[in-house]
């Protein structure tokens, strides 16, 4: 019982029912008008006939008189046929005729009618279409023909119907309980699925049988949906993977130091001394934390305080809040930008990501030697490339080494000749995200010699230029 | 000056009151959004410093039901939440200054007090500043000391003017970043100090006595060394 309520409660069974009704009242409809049609067609033929046998009878009459009538009739009655013949005269008595018997009152009206009638050489109740005609001197004459052949045809029609509803009204049953068992037994092992996947195997994929279908391609859509969070749930541990390891260690130094202090004992500007320490060590463990709160947030991919802006304006106002840094560090920066480069997203995290790459590029570059090229130890560019706006950040450094390129970018990793400097290992690893995010890419690329970072961002699209007006331009 | 604290965690709440009364301020403290909502309706602080998420009612909220009754006391929203995206929602809905946790005291306090400090009246700020010997025109966009030109680039100009502006207060770095270059990330390295620096060396060198001030694990204070 469950499963056929189940089944009645399915929408296939519900369409199905639906469309054999509708067939049914549709069918009913064309088969009945079919008949009605035939049936008016066959009345009118019917008529026609009569109508000119009641025209030659009504000749013979004026040539030959009432005797001349009777001998044609007689004539007639005696071969066999579906017609009938009767005169009768003003009284209403019978005077040549094959019937029998009329209902009363037929012969008064000259009129075409349907009647009931009995045939002189049978008892059979029959039915008729005839037509009474007067002739002159108040002869009655009426002509007729059974009609027998379309009551026959009506009772086919009939039975046609109802043999064609019967008919149809089972195959769409069996047709419908076949698709709706199908479709049901696909949506039974999707909730199969679903269920697995909900019980903790996050590597359940539902069944996909290529058909291109609507259950195929809702398969479809749920397992990349289940393939981004799987995606996202890496993300997530690797993260936290990351966090407990790096974090640890400088916890571990935090705790360590905090207790030497308290174990030695100090004098207050000792003690004080080392509590600025810990203040100073707590405080880079915030920095680590909240890059990685912003990597992580960036690869989610779900940041709000997104609005269009000018590219161009925030490389240049990178380079700006950095040109005092690069001079003390006796270097120089280039900025080179193409105009206006609208783009939507997150100013800040550009920002931040341009500014990691220019702190870089400070930290491990160096002066330019090459001729033409003084000036230029870091050279900052935004422009338009191939359908993207690239920011590029070069510097004259030692570069990284090819097998080295893809790594770099992954959390904490800090190449071997960068480990003596202060630095996070999540400054690439930040601007990588941001650039997906901002449906680019980041591409780490030989500035021959030195390194060359390009930041590549999907531009604003066209529609709307005043919506791309820069937010929270410096004024 | 009168805060009013709205903060759920105790602890938290209690280390902020016991240092806003060290630093000389008043405070009370509320540890839920209904409570906190009544009190700051009464109207009588300074500013208000509202942790993101209280129990009974959320800090967002609160700061839009105050907002909607005009009650226009500067906000200063706690959030243990992203740097990102959550300020611009805390901005949004009626705060006027925004601190992610964990943050330092010396934040906390500089940025409490320069929004005390700004009255609603003062959105037309006064077109010329002077502290001691140093002038700052904001129309001729011209500054000088004791009576000498003193050429600016135009950044220059606005981190002394925000300087000039909160003179005899407290501003942190990350303040300057944000109200100076209007970014809110991280810079890394000590980018703030090396650009004021150079201010000093344009407004304070050669001169006496000092104005620009560093205060140590603070930020900077540009302040009339006589008074």
């Amino acid at each position: 019982m469950t499963a056929l309520g189940k089944l009645f409660r399915t929408t296939v069974f519900k369409l199905t029912a639906a469309f054999v009704l509708l067939f049914a009242i549709g069918s009913g409809l064309v088969l009945g008008r079919v008949g009605w049609n035939v049936r008016n067609l066959m009345d009118d033929q019917i008529l026609e006939t009569i109508d000119a046998d009641i025209k030659g009878l009504a000749e013979q009459y004026a040539d030959g008189g009432i005797r001349e009538l009777v001998n044609v009739i007689e004539r007639r009655t005696r071969q066999p046929g579906a017609s009938l013949y009767l005169v009768a005269n003003f009284a209403g008595d019978i005077i040549v005729g094959n019937v029998k018997a009329l209902p009363d009152g037929v012969l008064s009206r000259a009129a075409a009618l349907e009647t009931r009638y009995e045939r002189l050489d049978d008892h059979k109740k029959r039915r008729a279409l005839a037509r009474v005609f007067i002739l002159p001197g108040k002869y009655r004459l009426l002509v007729g023909h059974d009609i027998e052949e379309r009551e026959q045809l009506r009772k086919i029609l009939a039975q046609a119907l109802a043999t064609s509803l019967l008919w149809l009204v089972l195959i769409g049953a069996i047709g419908g309980l076949f698709v709706a068992r199908r479709v049901l037994r696909r949506v039974d092992s999707m909730n199969a699925t679903a269920q697995t996947i909900m019980a903790g195997d996050l590597g359940g994929r539902l069944a996909v049988n290529g058909s291109g279908d609507e259950l195929d391609r809702l398969a479809r859509n749920l397992n990349a949906m289940l393939d981004r969070i799987g995606e996202l749930m890496a993300g997530m541990k690797e993260v936290t993977d990351n966090i407990a390891h790096d974090l640890k260690t400088p916890l571990t130094r935090l705790r360590n130091e905090a207790e030497q202090t308290l174990r030695a004992a100090p004098d207050a500007a000792a003690g004080r001394e080392a509590l600025e320490k810990i203040i100073e060590e707590s405080d880079g463990l915030i920095r680590i934390f909240n890059a990685l709160l912003m990597i992580a947030r960036a690869e989610a991919g779900n940041i709000a305080g997104v609005a269009g802006f000018d590219a161009a304006e925030v490389l240049r106002d990178v380079a700006e809040m950095y040109e005092p840094v690069a001079e003390d560090a006796d270097m120089r920066l280039a900025v080179e930008t193409d105009g206006e480069l609208p783009v939507t997203g997150n100013r800040e995290l550009i920002g931040q990501a341009l500014a990691n790459l220019v702190d870089n590029a400070i930290k491990y570059g160096a002066p330019a030697t090459g001729a033409g090229d003084a000036g230029r130890d870091v050279a900052l560019s935004a422009r338009r490339q191939g359908g993207m706006v690239e920011l590029t950040v070069a510097d004259r450094g030692p570069g990284i080494a090819v097998a080295d390129r893809a790594r770099v970018v992954d959390r904490f990793v800090r190449l071997e000749n960068s480990r003596s400097r202060p630095g996070s290992g999540l400054g690439l690893s930040l601007a990588a995200a941001v650039a997906r995010l901002h449906g680019g890419a980041l591409r780490i690329e030989d500035n021959a010699p030195g390194l060359r970072v390009v930041i590549a961002l999907s531009p604003s699209p066209p529609v709307n230029p005043s919506g791309a007006a820069p937010s929270g331009a410096t004024t | 000056m009168r805060i009013l604290l709205i903060e759920d965690d105790s602890e938290a709440a209690a280390y902020i009151v016991k240092a806003f009364r060290e630093a000389g301020h008043l405070v009370d403290h509320a540890s839920d959004g209904l409570s906190g909502y009544a009190l700051a309706g009464e109207g009588v602080y300074d500013v208000l410093i509202v942790d993101r998420m209280l129990p009974k009612m959320d800090g967002l909220t609160l700061i839009g039901g105050l907002r909607q009754q005009k009650v226009e006391t500067p906000v200063l929203i706690l959030s243990a939440l992203g740097q990102v995206d959550d300020r611009v929602k805390g901005l949004r809905a009626g705060g006027d200054d925004y601190l992610s946790k964990p943050y330092a005291f010396s934040e906390l306090l500089a940025r409490t007090e320069v929004l005390a400090r700004r009255k609603p009246a003062s959105n037309a700020a006064p077109t010329a500043y002077r502290v001691g010997g140093l002038e700052l025109d904001r129309l001729t966009h011209k500054a000088a000391r004791d009576g000498k030109d003193i050429p600016l680039q135009p950044r220059e100009f606005r981190l002394l003017e925000y300087l000039m502006r909160n003179a005899g207060q407290v501003v942190t770095r990350t303040m300057l970043l944000e109200n100076v270059w209007d970014y809110h990330f991280d810079p890394q390295t000590n980018v703030i100090d090396v650009h004021v620096s150079r201010l000093r060396g344009k407004i304070d060198k050669g001169f006496d006595p000092p104005l620009l001030h560093t205060i140590r694990g603070a930020g900077y204070m540009i302040r009339d060394g006589a008074r």
